[in-house]
């Protein structure tokens, strides 16, 4: 076991897959400046800075993708993605189905996303749920520093476009992470904590607001289980269902607003195959319709907090029963 | 490398194919059996000359007008109709239509009606080109990337050339300056003359050329792909041609201006090319009857192919989704 950052395990991620695959290269806007030990380690053709322009960036690792490199992109942040999507959905999305399973596209995309850095509407926008609806990519969205080395390994070896989001707040957060450990496959969801009462599903940062509220419960002697997505394509249709199918009580807590975003999806997936071991209705906890400001304490009351999932539950668990 | 001459009197066959092909296919729409199409009636040079100067190894994207670049490569045309038709025989298995069509075994790699799409992802090609050249061949293929004076009004054109200079990419990009953007003049949305102005501001070299005389095209593209070759640097080609026919089938051209038209009808490639190889003795009637009557035949075996060719089964939906 070693102990290191998200930020670090994205780089031995990175360093591991260009050793095992010459194919391999990251290419972005200071990425040879930021990344010095990948640039010396690798050289300046697999490890390059690129003009600030992410349409042609993302085009770029399309094309590349399609003609035998397994690039990956750091688009810095979310919201710049906006630039880049047309080429990740337009092309890398779709191009595979349009020439009749011809290509393939074994790109990442790398971006931040969410609360923690004040930096404000235009650097900080969780916009996964745009790329959840656009076929043929696949999104990851992992919480701990493990996590993000075995999904970033997953994701380089994927023959898929995938994007990372990493949730700024969880840069620079440290966890053990098993110097052996491989690839962690796509789409499995982490039961980071079992319980009885009820289902806690989230992904990125706030799966730790549910792992603080399930500890404040469980003092209240409320047994939460605390379901940690991960991938959020493919979704881990089982996980969620075997546990609601246990718990009876779902909340899905997640930064991003509420409306046709993944707590949508994940609601309307429990309503149609697990209704009838619902005993309450299931409820969302999400950042607001709004763009997300700067000012910390507004930051911070963006994101939804521990103890309005502790809120949430105790008005579930005192529902009456309805089995 | 010594580019095989090109033969004029094939490179005359080769472009009344192209222009049969069109031909057939707007008569196929007008009875209800494809869908309406951008045809490259008038643009057969500029497709014949630069293909010819490619060899084997080359690769090459495309726009929406892209069946004389196909063709000019050698594709069937008769799996070129089917795939227009929506049918299995297709290059894409029925699921580009005519606007996407790409061959991967003709080196066609994505074919973009994303205006500029294109564009971005040439790059990509480029790189991978040049990452992947293998050791001891000093020839790695080039990419030929063929788009309209429209996509360079786009941002993507300057990302493109900029970052193929930045990183000597070896991309010949071939302007098809056909005066018409949709159903807009060229002169309404741009005040220089043509777009190989812009290229020495980026570093790019680049050459205009008469769009409608073959020879010409293809002696400016094979100094264009041997300067390529020797720099490893990308060059602009712009041909300036015009799009004798409507933007997408069926339009009657009401937009257009007749004396514009009629100009530019009298610089037909085909009728031009033809009546010089007749003037200099090397193409007799009879020579001319022959190639019509091979071209027609090709062309009917060519329907027969697609109206032959089932559609593909309903499965087909949802494969190729994903690698
Ligand atoms: C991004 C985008 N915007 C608009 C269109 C609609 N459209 C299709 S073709 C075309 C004209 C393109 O002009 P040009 O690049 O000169 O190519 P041409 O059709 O003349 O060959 C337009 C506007 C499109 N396909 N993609």
């Amino acid at each position: 076991m070693t102990t290191m950052t998200v930020n670090d395990a994205i780089s031995v991620a990175l360093a591991e897959e260009m050793r095992l695959d010459p194919t391999v290269m990251i290419f972005g806007e200071g990425v040879a400046t930021k990344r010095h030990d990948l640039l010396a380690e690798f050289g300046a053709a697999r490890v390059r800075n690129t003009p600030l322009a992410e349409g042609i960036i993302a085009g770029t690792a399309a094309g590349a993708a399609a003609t035998g490199l397994r690039p990956v992109v750091d688009l810095l942040f979310a919201p710049f993605l906006c630039y880049a999507m047309d080429e990740i959905v337009n092309s890398a999305g779709k191009l595979r189905y349009i020439s009749g399973g011809q290509f393939k596209f074994p790109m990442v995309v790398l971006a931040m996303t969410g609360a923690g850095w004040g930096v404000g509407a235009q650097h900080n926008h969780n916009v996964e749920s745009w790329f959840v609806h656009s076929p043929g990519l696949k999104i990851v969205m992992p919480s701990t520093p493990a996590d993000f080395k075995g999904l970033m390994k997953s994701a380089i070896r994927d023959d898929n476009p995938v994007l990372v989001f990493a949730d700024i707040a969880l840069g620079y957060s440290a966890g053990e992470v098993p110097e052996d450990a491989d690839a962690i496959p796509l789409g499995k969801a982490a039961v980071r904590r079992e319980g009885r009462d009820v289902t806690l599903v989230s992904y990125a940062k706030t799966v730790g607001t549910c792992m603080a509220a399930a500890d404040t419960l469980a003092a209240a002697g409320i047994d939460a289980e605390v379901i940690d997505l991960r991938s959020l394509k493919p979704l881990d249709e089982d996980a969620i269902l075997r546990s609601v199918a246990k718990t009876g009580r779902l909340v899905v807590v997640h930064e991003a607003s509420r409306l046709c975003g993944v707590g949508a999806e994940i609601a309307a997936l429990v309503a149609e195959k697990a209704f009838t071991s619902l005993r309450a209705p299931v409820l969302r906890l999400t950042g607001p319709d709004a763009p997300a400001p700067a000012s910390f304490p507004l930051e911070q009351a963006f994101v939804p907090q521990a103890d309005a999932v502790v809120a949430a539950v105790r008005s579930l668990v005192a529902e009456p029963a309805t089995v | 490398m010594t580019i095989r001459p090109l033969d004029p009197v094939q490179a005359l066959e080769r472009m009344m194919l192209i222009r049969a092909y069109e031909e057939t296919l707007i008569d196929l729409h007008g009875r209800g059996r494809a869908a309406g199409t951008c045809t490259s009636v008038g643009q057969e040079a500029p497709a014949v000359g630069v293909v010819s100067a490619l060899t084997a190894d080359d690769l090459i994207l495309t726009n929406h007008r892209s069946a004389g670049h196909l063709l000019a490569r050698g594709a069937d045309p008769g799996r070129m109709l089917a795939e227009v038709m929506g049918k299995q025989d297709g290059y894409c298995g029925g699921k580009s239509g005519s606007l996407h069509i790409s061959a991967k075994e003709l080196g066609v790699v994505l074919t973009s009606t994303i205006v500029g799409g294109e564009l971005a992802l040439a790059t990509g090609v480029g790189l991978s080109r040049t990452m992947l050249s293998k050791p001891g061949l000093n020839q790695p293929g080039i990419v030929a990337c063929f788009f309209g004076d429209g996509a360079a009004t786009e941002g993507r054109f300057q990302e493109s050339l900029n970052l193929a200079a930045v990183w000597k990419l070896p991309i010949l990009y071939v302007c098809e300056n056909n005066q018409w953007q949709a159903f807009v003049h060229r002169k309404e949305t741009m005040l220089a003359d043509g777009i190989s102005g812009q290229a020495a501001a980026l570093g790019v070299e680049s050459a205009v050329v008469d769009g409608n005389d073959p020879l010409a095209v293809f002696d400016a593209a094979s100094s264009a792909i041997d300067t390529i070759r020797r720099t490893g640097k990308p060059f602009l080609l712009e041909a300036m041609t015009y799009r004798l026919r409507g933007h997408f089938e069926p339009d009657d051209q009401g937009y257009v201006d007749k004396a514009e038209l009629a100009h530019w009808r009298d610089r037909d490639p085909i009728l031009c090319l033809r009546a010089r190889l007749e003037r200099e003795g090397r193409l007799t009637a009879d020579g001319v009857a022959a190639i019509e009557a091979r071209v027609r035949a090709a062309m009917e075996a060519a329907t027969a192919f697609a109206d032959a060719s089932p559609y593909p089964g309903l499965d087909a939906l949802t494969t190729d989704v994903y690698a």
